[in-house]
């Protein structure tokens, strides 16, 4: 009976990380730390951090990837698809129903104009995350460094056309290419 | 094949994806609308209006719902899969080993290096918001409402749903009055 209150203790933290993290994955980290190491005493705030830390060198959405590595280690694989159902099923409902109610009405002029509005919010958006991650790549790289990534990365997404997928798959593999003896100076930012 | 389909493009997305749910957007408007025509520009903008209105990560709502309108309820499911499996399995299977390289460079560099790239998929992403914007709106209005929208999010600190409700009225209101 041990096994079915924790079941129901990860499903309850997750479900709440997800139903009250506004802003997507990055900004529930606060969140999970609160049930996972507060709450529950699942992990340590070191193991936590460790965790966070690592999780970011690895592609994907972020907040799957901490439900699913928490949920196995606290409860093994049902643990993890518990955690992750918790957090990702109850906001895609949310999703199909609202845009459901907006598609069903999408003929009438006002309603149209509904969603025509919304779109330069949006735009703010994103110009705000695309701002967010300029300041990112400048912190790491320093300004100068930062700026000329983005600048050829300007020129080789949008000039010369190369699709992101493969551009990013280079770097990553560019990343452990040892050859690079100049870039010992890329950690002159701390 | 559609489910093929719809696995692909988010698992395309969510292996390459850096920076969380967020980070993962361009990338999935990459397939969606460029790759595989499922969406308009603005059929997408709306869509993710509304993600980000809604609580819950960004990169499985976009998964789940645009799985769930190309392929039914499998279709959901196997976007969500997608989404979701490849990044957790290798979190899942890397764990032990990066715990011992976790301060080592190279680890600590792919984050890193790809971020630049995100911003330059994100900025662009903008401009073509801008434009959709400007075509639907008009400048005046869309000039209107992004400084109005700017100014409720990053100096007032509205909530996002608040914004995007508010709207979402806004232009209800406008639409009546002047149709």
């Amino acid at each position: 009976m041990e096994n079915r209150a924790k079941s129901s203790q990860l499903f309850m933290a997750f479900f709440r990380v997800g139903i009250l993290g506004f802003g997507g994955g990055p900004s529930s980290i606060p969140l999970v730390q609160k049930e996972v190491v507060d709450k529950f005493g699942w992990m340590t705030l070191e193991d936590f951090g460790d965790t966070i830390a690592l999780a970011n060198t690895m592609p994907g959405p972020i907040a799957t990837k901490l439900a699913g590595y928490i949920g196995y280690r606290v409860g093994g694989i049902r643990g993890c698809i518990n955690a992750i159902i918790a957090s990702v099923v109850p906001t895609v409902l949310l999703m199909m129903l609202l845009l459901g109610v907006l598609q069903a009405y999408k003929d009438i002029p006002w309603v149209q104009n509904m969603s025509n509005s919304v779109v330069p919010v949006v735009c703010v958006m994103l110009a705000v995350l695309t701002w967010n991650f300029i300041k990112q790549s400048t912190d790491s790289f320093g300004w100068v460094k930062g700026l000329l990534l983005i600048v050829v990365s300007i020129l080789l997404l949008e000039v010369v056309g190369i699709h992101p997928a493969i551009l990013i798959a280079v770097l990553i593999v560019a990343v452990f290419i040892p050859f690079k003896k100049k870039g010992d100076g890329e950690k002159g930012s701390e | 094949m559609i489910y093929w389909e719809i696995f692909l493009a988010f698992f395309i997305s969510g292996i390459l994806g850096y920076g969380g749910g967020p980070g993962i957007i361009p990338l999935v408007q990459e397939e969606v609308v460029e790759r595989y025509g499922w969406m308009t520009t603005q059929e997408f903008g709306e869509v993710l209006a509304i993600a980000n209105a809604l609580p819950g990560p960004i990169a499985t709502k976009l998964a789940g719902y645009i799985g769930y309108v190309e392929g039914g309820v499998l279709g959901s499911i196997i976007g969500l899969f997608a989404a979701v499996a490849p990044s957790l399995l290798l979190m899942l299977a890397l764990m032990a080993i990066l715990m011992k390289y976790k301060d080592s460079k190279q680890v600590k560099n792919i984050s890193k290096v790809v971020k630049p790239v995100i911003a330059v998929l994100i900025g662009a992403m903008t401009l073509q918001f801008f434009f959709e914007s400007r075509g639907l709106l008009g400048d005046l209005q869309t000039i209107f409402i992004m400084g109005i929208a700017f100014l409720m999010l990053e100096k007032w600190k509205i909530h996002p749903a608040v914004v995007i409700g508010l709207a979402l009225v806004y232009g209800g209101i406008t639409g009546y009055i002047l149709k």
